[in-house]
């Protein structure tokens, strides 16, 4: 799941290294209309769907909190 | 707030559309952002196309040519119109009150109100709210409700949060007393305290516009706007919408003793396709119940996008038939509000190009 979600993440910014940050807000490497192409390309690739109310920064600010979202969210 | 009433009804809507169309395909170079990344972006958020007016085209031409079109096909008569509401937030002027202008050029009636709303993407359910209300007047038998915006020239270029998705447009809805018993509900919240969450910071009594305030600077994702442009906060934008819509629509059913499974169709404002479906998801209601297809085609001209949807997935079916609606409209303000209305036999239900 982890290499699945850095290939998602190196596809949307391909110019970024994801693996130093803790936080990608905090640390300019996504803003909110990326959150956007962050939650399609998750839902497609783990056939999920992320609660409206879930899509918030903190729930992606790292890999970590990604997996556990990914984990929370219903299956299709 | 909960609102009811009674004995009204809608008997036709006209949307009037700019034939002027800008692809998205087109401006993609304007923005600070990789191909690639905004054509991923253009298929999640529904950017496509958007009709906007050329630059000396304001908010009353779209109107009256509306109000013409319907006077010329005889579904109105200029005598019949007893109040004129018009709910815009890019008015002619800032004052005289656009609806007096509209009356003015169309030769209505004196014995008339005319009111400007100043509202935006919930502006169709405020209108239809102070629509029902002027109609508890014995008085007052019909009202032609005009909503519009041409917001797009308050728009930079080169912001990609917003640009793509602002079109302009009108719509003329006739709301008049109904003989046939009936019960509409609705429910409206606000929360000024957001206020700047979308707004035009500069070009009002607080911040005239000025030199400085036309100067282009850049946001933290490398979107270029001014002070004089429209400033959209999404995160702050799609947090409120995904809290604060779905409780409301479900307290709206609760008051109305309804399920989702009495309702024929969502008709949504539209600011695009991604939270469309993130509500659709939330309220489980399927896609095709809750058309998203306005932004792709239109663009978003706030308050018009409901009746955009009405008039542009249903035409024929509220013409020959009839269809339990839940509108719902959300955003500037803040304002949150929806209403469930049944529309039936329309006069006219109808898209038309300026």
């Amino acid at each position: 799941m982890i290499e699945q979600i850095k290939i998602i993440l190196k596809s949307i910014r391909p110019e970024l290294d994801f693996t130093s940050s803790n936080n990608f807000f905090e640390d300019g490497l996504l803003d909110s209309f990326e959150l956007v192409l962050m939650v399609t390309e998750l839902e497609d690739t783990f056939k999920i769907v992320i609660d409206g109310v879930d899509i918030i920064p903190e729930n992606f600010k790292n890999i970590n909190s990604i997996v556990s979202l990914i984990n929370s969210s219903k299956k299709r | 707030m909960n609102l009811t009433f009674h004995n009204k009804s809608i008997t036709g809507i006209l949307t009037v559309l700019p034939s002027k169309a800008i692809n998205f395909d087109d401006e993609i170079d304007n923005y600070n952002f990789s191909r690639a990344q905004s054509m991923k972006l253009k298929l999640a958020m529904g950017y496509k196309q958007r009709r906007v007016v050329d630059e000396d085209v304001c908010s009353s031409d779209l109107c009256i040519h509306g109000l013409e079109y319907l006077f010329e096909e005889k579904f109105l008569a200029k005598d019949e119109i007893d109040a004129l509401i018009l709910v815009t937030q890019s008015p002619d002027h800032f004052m005289p009150p656009t609806s007096n202008i509209i009356q003015g050029r169309l030769g209505l009636k004196e014995d008339i109100i005319c009111l400007d709303i100043n509202q935006g993407c919930a502006g169709y359910i405020i209108g239809l709210i102070q629509s029902f209300l002027m109609l508890e007047q014995e008085s007052i038998n019909k009202v032609a409700l005009l909503n519009v915006d041409v917001l797009s020239s308050k728009v930079s270029n080169k912001d990609r949060n917003s640009n793509p998705l602002i079109g302009d447009g009108a719509s003329v809805t006739i709301v008049e007393k109904s003989i046939i018993p009936s019960t509409i509900h609705a429910n409206i919240k606000m929360d000024g305290q957001k206020a700047d969450v979308l707004m035009i910071p500069a070009g009002g009594f607080r911040l005239p516009s000025s030199k400085a305030t036309a100067k282009l600077e850049k946001d933290s994702s490398g979107n270029e706007r001014a002070k004089d442009h429209l400033v959209m906060k999404g995160d702050d934008v799609f947090n409120f919408i995904m809290t604060k819509v779905p409780p409301l629509i479900n307290s709206l059913l609760e008051q109305a003793q309804k399920d989702i499974e009495d309702i024929d169709y969502f008709m949504f404002h539209q600011p695009n396709k991604f939270i469309l479906k993130k509500l659709a998801d939330k309220l489980d209601v399927p896609y095709e119940k809750m058309p998203n297809n306005v932004v792709e085609n239109f663009g978003n001209a706030s308050g018009v996008s409901i009746p955009t949807a009405i008039t542009h997935n249903l035409q024929e079916k509220l013409i020959h038939d009839e269809a339990n609606l839940c509108l719902a409209g959300f955003g500037v303000g803040l304002t949150w509000s929806s209403m469930l209305i049944q529309l039936k036999n329309l006069k006219f239900c109808k898209t038309i190009n300026y």
